[in-house]
């Protein structure tokens, strides 16, 4: 079953056009990976997905066409985008975080969701009334992850979230997002510089180039394909 | 002592006026990051409001009243200055803005002239003109109406900001846009509101500010508004217990510098070009300010 589906996405910012007609899709409850190097417009299709920047072409979420929405909108019908870096919003505590992360619900079930959180992600537990901006670099990008949960989506955009973390918190982050899919069958489009460690948790894949999708396919076949490792994954 | 004491008590009742503009001042910078330079106007507008709900022969209210309503016609015309003025330059760089603002500032002074005329208003004080001896030192009912209204007002900013949905809403967009948005909340609707806020806070303040002065006229808000940003610029121009603080300590150095530097005349008026200038040579964020750190 599709939960996302676009067709010849185009868009970039003012006269700058970044992506070229971008077809792909995302499953109820999978995991894709978008790869490519920097400049390929793997941000800028986040950021048109979630109503951050006018593009042109369809996008079909859940059935409905939400091409040119805007953001408060498709957060209201599932989808979190969590941009790349300063996700955070700094002069909140880490609990007004995860509040205002909940905005779209209005059911009783946020507080319980807060003291969830705050379990799967201990260290963020232990600074609940510190400011966000004050936390280091990795903290920031759970909380941000874990702000973006909040809303229960159905599809989580995630822009580089091993940016600026060291390896071993990576890895802790991306099992933690295996198990947060397995659980909660939460939808995740994931746009990663870490090729290996992406494809691994991933079902599929996407390879962007100066925006246009140059590669496609199961995880492992990308990860196995010897030209795409040399060009495009620098693995 | 005793005349250092009065001095102080006058320049408390100055200074919570200082601090109520500021505050509105500070309200607006905190949930937009823009210095409203027609602040003062949009608050002598609503005072010119107030005063002829209460002059008018036909409806001659209670001031009190009169003040309830202007807040009211205030908050839905901040409302729509944010929406038909503000919003078509919000993006633009913030020296546009600035001059957007000053821009009203002229507009609006202009506008209260043409519909009020230019004669000089009286507009009767809320409070009574009873006063105490305390001490030796006479305390105005006046005085201690004010600091009461200011006491009221900082605490129901701080619920609103602090204790509910909105003002969360409204935090988060002052701290992060763009973030806002990618958790739904309407930045758009929030900045408008940050703007009818303040221009009801801005109501109050000229109802307050006027009994005090002269009377009503066009120039009533220019002098308040240079202390009110002195107060804020000292406070920290995202602080509100900054700029209560601050709008205190204006108003006492200036009802001392009346008294103690007596040979010079209009004295008081460096006093705020003073305290800003002091505040950004030696502390830029002001005493209550924060400090933007950014990990990097």
């Amino acid at each position: 079953m599709t939960l996302l589906s676009v067709t010849a996405l185009a868009g970039g910012y003012g006269p700058v056009k970044v992506l070229h007609g971008l077809d792909f899709e995302v499953a109820h409850g999978e995991i894709v990976v978008i790869l490519g190097a920097n400049g390929a417009g793997k941000t800028t299709t986040l950021r048109a997905l979630s109503g951050m920047i006018p593009s042109d072409g369809e996008i079909v979420f859940d059935g409905e066409d939400v091409t040119g929405r805007k953001p408060q909108v498709l957060a209201r019908r599932g989808v979190a985008h969590v941009p790349q870096g300063r996700g955070t919003i700094d002069e909140l505590t880490v609990e007004e975080n995860l509040r205002v992360g909940a905005w779209t619900r209005r059911d009783s079930d946020v507080a319980a969701d807060v003291d969830r959180w705050f379990e799967v992600f201990p260290h963020l537990a232990d600074r609940r009334t510190q400011q966000a901006g004050s936390m280091s670099g990795g903290e920031q990008q759970m909380l941000a992850i874990a702000r973006g949960l909040m809303s229960r989506p159905r599809l989580l955009l995630l822009d580089e979230p091993s940016l600026g973390l060291a390896p071993i918190i990576t890895q802790e982050l991306f099992a933690q997002l295996g198990d947060l899919n397995r659980e909660l069958d939460t939808a995740m489009l994931i746009v990663e510089q870490n090729a290996g460690l992406a494809l691994r948790l991933a079902s599929r894949g996407y390879v962007l180039e100066t925006g246009r999708i140059v590669a496609q396919g199961a995880a492992t076949e990308l990860e196995g394909n010897e030209d795409v490792r040399r060009a495009y994954l620098g693995l | 002592m005793q005349l250092f004491l009065s001095q102080l008590m006058n320049g408390l009742g100055n200074g919570v006026i200082y601090a109520s503009l500021a505050l509105a001042i500070v309200l607006i910078y905190r949930t937009t990051g823009l210095l409203n330079f027609a602040q003062g106007e949009m608050a002598l507008f609503s005072t010119y409001v107030t005063w002829k709900l209460v002059d008018d022969s036909e409806m001659g209210l209670p001031v009190a009243a009169a003040i309830g309503i202007s807040m009211v016609i205030a908050f839905v015309g901040g409302a729509l200055i944010e929406r038909v003025v503000i919003r078509p330059v919000e993006r633009s760089s913030p020296l546009v803005i600035v001059i957007v603002t000053i821009g009203m500032f002229l507009a609006i002074n202009s506008i209260a002239q043409a519909i009020f005329g230019t004669d000089t208003k009286q507009l009767p004080s809320v409070f009574s003109d009873a006063a105490w001896v305390v001490g030796g030192v006479r305390v105005t009912a006046q005085t201690v109406g004010l600091v009461g209204v200011l006491a009221a007002e900082c605490l129901l900013l701080w619920l609103l900001l602090q204790k509910t949905r909105v003002g969360l809403g409204l935090r988060a967009v002052a701290s992060n846009p763009d973030s806002s948005r990618l958790v739904g909340i309407g930045t758009g609707n929030m900045l408008m509101l940050g703007w009818a806020i303040s221009a009801a806070l801005g109501a109050l303040a000229g109802a307050m500010i006027v009994p005090m002065t002269p009377g009503l006229s066009a120039g009533s808000m220019q002098a308040v508004l240079i202390y009110a940003f002195a107060a804020a610029a000292l406070g920290g121009f995202d602080s509100p217990l900054g700029a209560v603080v601050g709008g205190i300590i204006v108003g006492v150095a200036q009802a001392l510098a009346i008294q103690y530097v007596d040979p010079l005349n209009d004295i008081e008026l460096v006093v705020p070009f003073a305290l800003i200038g002091g505040v950004l040579l030696f502390r830029p964020t002001g005493l209550f300010g924060r400090r933007v750190v950014e990990r990097v």
